[in-house]
């Protein structure tokens, strides 16, 4: 039997409290990501010597201010902590699944649930934070009033959709690699394995470009004039509707 | 033929069809995709990274349709609800 999801893998259990795989490697990740970042950052020095973690740390901030600069093209400060955050955990839980007896928390629906909540939520947090409660509620009837069910509708869609491609991709690997262990023992599982990783990398890089990508649409509206937003609009909205 | 072996013919008929047809749309699809962005890279090697970004992105995309098959038929497979009720009946 193959399990789709690391929620049905009871590692401990105390009366009705059941601990399942995923919980306790979330919480395996984010005590990783906690402790590296802690122990790197404090020792920092801004001399010309640097140690080898904080140039890794340095190289991986940079790195992801790049991005978000260039997907947004807006300053990437406020977006940074938020964006950063998804793509560093998503990031991580997928590359330690070389760890024999890891399960990918991010290959269970409830995590990827969670995580795209979070951008639901996020979006409307930014976009008000930004240019306030009238100009987000103002894209809902952008090109017309017709368009707010349509719009109200690719909100909840596109969630949907975030939360349904990182649980499909990352399930699909340890789903193939389960199959594949029972078929062709050796050579094959490895193989997919080595591109499970590159999914994973991809699809974490993706999860945050596109959590960049609709919060920078819900709030770039204001930065244009409003004589420019149904050029804009169209575009953002038809973007929406396809995935 | 009891209701059982129905709904386990069926599962496993869909799940293939359903895997089968849902690829087909989106490696058209991703294929389409990748071509133009390499004819697009050899006209402007100057832009491949943003092409290239871009390409990953909507790659992606296009992906899910596939991935939304790959979950149906995994749930058809592994977590058929209607299997469920069924054994459920039959045992209890």
């Amino acid at each position: 039997m193959v399990t789709i999801s690391p929620d049905q893998v009871v590692l401990w259990s105390l009366g009705q409290f059941h601990l399942n795989a995923t919980l306790a490697f979330t919480w395996l990740v984010m005590a990783l990501l906690g402790a590296g970042s802690w122990l790197v950052t404090r020792r920092l020095s801004d001399g010309p010597e640097i140690s080898t973690w904080q140039n890794l740390l340095e190289v991986l901030v940079g790195g992801m201010r790049d991005q978000i600069r260039a997907v947004s093209h807006q300053d990437p400060g406020p977006y940074l902590p938020f964006v950063g955050t998804l793509f560093l955990f998503i990031a991580t839980s997928n590359l330690l699944a070389v760890v024999p007896g890891y399960l990918a928390p991010t290959g269970s629906l409830s995590t990827t649930t969670a995580l795209a909540a979070c951008v639901f939520v996020a979006v409307p947090v930014f976009a008000i934070a930004g240019s306030g409660l009238r100009a987000y509620l103002r894209r809902y009837v952008q090109p017309t009033p017709l368009m707010l069910p349509f719009n109200l509708i690719g909100d909840l869609s596109r969630t949907l959709a975030l939360a349904v491609r990182l649980y499909g991709n990352i399930m699909s690997g340890t789903v193939i690699a389960g199959i594949l262990l029972s078929l062709t023992p050796f050579f094959f599982p490895v193989v997919m394995q080595a591109l499970g990783l590159l999914t994973g990398m991809i699809q974490a890089y993706i999860f945050a470009v596109l959590a960049m990508v609709y919060i920078a649409s819900a709030s770039a509206v204001t930065e244009t004039p409003p004589s420019e937003e149904p050029a804009e609009t169209p575009a953002n909205s038809r973007n929406q509707e396809e995935d | 033929m009891d209701s059982a072996s129905l709904i386990a013919a069926v599962s496993v008929l869909s799940a293939g069809l359903t895997i089968a047809i849902g690829s087909i749309g989106p490696a058209l699809g991703e294929g389409r995709a990748v071509a133009q962005a390499l004819a697009a890279i050899a006209q402007q090697p100057d832009e491949s990274g943003l092409i290239t970004r871009t390409l990953f992105v909507g790659l992606a995309m296009i992906e899910s349709t596939a991935i939304y098959c790959f979950v149906v038929t995994m749930i058809l497979i592994f977590a058929n609800p209607f299997w469920d009720h069924a054994v459920a009946a039959a045992g209890g």
